[in-house]
């Protein structure tokens, strides 16, 4: 993978990471203005993490719940793991509201899910006390805004990433250099991207880059006008898209098979191909990424909330950290992962990021939940329900 | 003692027929009434609440604003007509397939024959949706079988996976049994002493065919149409899967809100155009004399 790419970016993007660190307080209180105090703020949380309930019912994305460590898990802690995959973060909340906080202790959700579950009463208040491996996480994922409100805790971070562009070796041999591979007319009929409204941010994104007389700062706080640019870029795009993926799954063998070839993927995906011997790989583009920070959120109604806590203290501890981060590709928050990330695999830390400084955060433009109330002060933002909306038009 | 009590139960029930009639029929009836007709009308009353944007929570007031969405944003119309255009192709595909397939089973077969051949239509009602949907990716996707065939032919080679062509194919595969069998049996029910006299009086196979067998075994067709005509319209996982980047239909806008949005209340506004769809053709094919064929 050509990450060495973003690494030389690193120099240019620290002084971003300065501007996003000083502008982050003014984004949680805005936000917290509009939409007042988390539903499940005062619940109670456990005191001491007591005897396993015998299972535990988790929603996730596909490959967080691989039998190389669920199986020790269930056998030191006798915790029946069931797994129920999710292929959006949209996917995630719904299945939460819906019944989903009666029947499922845990949620591994996405910074752009996360606001929408604590406002929306689905997850409850983690004891942070009881899960001691987090004192070892980046600082910025200790009490990141998107699972941390006014100071209480509604989940532990997990591991995050950036979404990549996948592309086929065959038709490719030079690794692209831009997101317009995946606008250019001339790719019609081999280009696939994830059916998904946070999509537009990826429009954003690009034309943040190409189009900077748009002023687009945020790929998430979007005014109309840089809303209806993005709008209109995956309105164009549609002629070339092959398929637009709802699993993980459907992207892989749209390559297997040879039927696209260029997209936008999670590591994932070029993890598994490389392993079935597909000749595909990924870059991060010039104009940057987006991507997502994982947290595992607590149901509210959870009912086995010990099985829960073993879960969440599990899944911190560095070895869990480096599988997860080598099988899916993506970084741990556990800085001591490093270690044995390299014990897997030879340089696994250095390839995927484990040991980059704090400011590699800032390159990637992390997935979060588009509100009205944005940055700029003026409250005149596109709100998700509107990202929503363009999408199906878009989709068609 | 027990036994008294049972014999006079039994006479009391011998006596009134009207109460026989309620024991036997009420929790079947209670079945229909209750998880049925009230799990629809509660799927109908939610069509008018609206969701919180932000959490998806839902808001119970009355708001007719999904159908509004529904009837003003044109992204809907293009997928309801989208939807009823393949579910018609669908259903006129199967039965020109259906019908001499049909015609032959009932009239030309030998009895052993006709068996073997029905068993070979029912067979692939046994295996798993899901299955015979991989199946045909493998078949026409580009490293598929149709491809390799193509290929081994020198023929041009067809990029039919992921795409309205391959959409039509497999849905016309899947339901094309539904058809089949209601215009199987609508041909056994014509008497071979018709076809007979019809010759006798001096009309050609031709016209036989059509002003004889054709207005006999039509409420048969009609039949199979509301079958193949109804799966169609309510599928969402053939478009999902083996569908390409126009495959939005109106079971996939209802996943999709559902499931991907979160919106409910929009889901079943979206269920209701399914439901009026399908009530008119019900309305038109009962017309046609379709019930007294099924």
């Amino acid at each position: 993978m050509n990450y060495q790419l973003l690494t030389r970016r690193v120099v240019v993007a620290s002084a971003m990471a300065l501007m996003a660190v000083t502008t982050l307080p003014a984004v949680t209180l805005s936000a917290g203005a509009a939409l007042g105090t988390p539903p499940t703020q005062g619940d109670g949380t456990l005191s001491s993490i007591g005897k396993g309930e015998g299972s535990l019912n988790l929603i996730a994305w596909e490959g967080y719940a691989q039998p190389q460590w669920v199986k020790p898990f269930t056998q030191q802690t006798g915790c029946q793991v069931n797994v129920k995959y999710a292929g959006s973060s949209s996917e995630m909340v719904s299945l939460m509201n819906h019944g989903g906080g009666h029947q499922y202790d845990l949620v591994s959700a996405s910074g752009d899910a996360d606001l929408r579950l604590i406002y929306g009463g689905d997850v409850r208040p983690v004891n942070m006390k009881l899960v001691p491996a987090t004192k070892n996480f980046h600082p910025f994922l200790q009490a990141p805004s998107f699972n941390t409100i006014n100071g209480v805790h509604y989940g532990v971070s997990y591991e995050f990433g950036p979404n990549v562009l996948l592309y086929s070796k065959t038709a490719y041999p030079k690794a692209p250099t831009s997101w317009s591979v995946i606008y250019n007319k001339a790719n019609k009929g081999k280009v696939t991207i994830p059916n998904n409204p946070i999509q537009i941010a990826d429009a954003a994104l690009y034309l943040s880059k190409t189009t900077p007389s748009l002023g687009i700062t945020d790929p998430y706080e979007l005014t109309q006008t840089q809303f209806n640019a993005a709008v209109a870029l995956l309105k164009a795009e549609h002629p070339l898209i092959k398929k637009y993926w709802d699993l993980a799954s459907q992207e892989i063998s749209l390559f297997q098979n040879g039927t696209t070839t260029v997209g936008a993927a999670w590591p994932y995906q070029t993890n598994t191909l490389v392993a079935a011997g597909a000749k595909v790989a990924d870059t991060i583009p010039s104009e940057g990424a987006t991507g997502w920070a994982d947290s595992w959120l607590l149901a509210t109604n959870a009912p086995h909330p010990n099985c829960a806590y073993k879960w969440m203290n599990y899944v911190s501890t560095p070895l869990v950290q480096a599988q997860e981060a080598l099988y899916f590709g993506e970084t741990p928050a556990n800085t001591q992962a490093c270690a044995f990330m390299n014990k897997l695999q030879k340089g696994g830390c250095a390839a995927y990021h484990a040991n980059a400084p704090e400011s590699y955060f800032a390159t990637i433009k992390f997935w979060k939940t588009p509100l009205p109330t944005c940055d700029n002060g003026q409250n005149n933002c596109v709100n998700f329900t509107q990202w929503q909306q363009a999408w199906t038009q878009i989709v068609g | 003692m027990f036994d008294q009590q049972q014999r006079e139960a039994g006479a009391a029930l011998w006596r009134r027929p009207w109460l026989r009639a309620v024991a036997t029929l009420s929790p079947p009836l209670l079945w229909f009434l209750v998880i049925y007709l009230a799990s629809l009308v509660a799927l109908l009353i939610t069509a008018f609440f609206q969701v919180d944007s932000l959490t998806g929570n839902i808001v119970y007031q009355w708001t007719g604003s999904n159908f509004s969405q529904l009837f003003t944003q044109s992204v809907y119309a293009t997928i309801i007509w989208r939807t009823i255009l393949m579910a018609v192709l669908v259903t006129v595909t199967d039965v020109i397939i259906a019908l001499p397939f049909a015609f032959f089973l009932a009239k030309v077969a030998s009895p052993r024959t006709r068996q073997w051949f029905i068993a070979l239509t029912l067979l692939p009602l046994w295996a798993s949706y899901l299955a015979k949907v991989y199946a045909w990716i493998n078949i026409l996707s580009d490293k598929g079988v149709l491809p390799d065939i193509e290929r081994t032919l020198g023929l041009p080679v067809t990029h039919l996976a992921y795409s309205t062509v391959a959409m039509w194919l497999v849905f016309s595969y899947l339901w094309l049994p539904f058809m089949i069998m209601p215009v199987y049996g609508a041909f056994e029910r014509v008497p071979d002493s018709l076809l007979e006299a019809s010759a006798d009086l001096g009309a050609r196979p031709w016209y036989t065919l059509r002003r004889v067998l054709w207005p006999l075994v039509f409420p048969g067709v009609v039949a199979g149409s509301i079958f193949t005509f109804s799966l169609t319209l309510g599928d969402f996982i053939t478009p999902l899967l083996i569908g390409g980047s126009n495959a939005n239909f109106i079971g996939n806008a209802i996943y999709d809100s559902a499931l991907n949005g979160g919106n409910l209340p929009f889901a079943a506004a979206l269920a209701f155009v399914s439901i009026a769809i399908m009530a008119v053709y019900l309305v038109v094919a009962r017309f046609f004399g379709a019930f007294e064929a099924l």
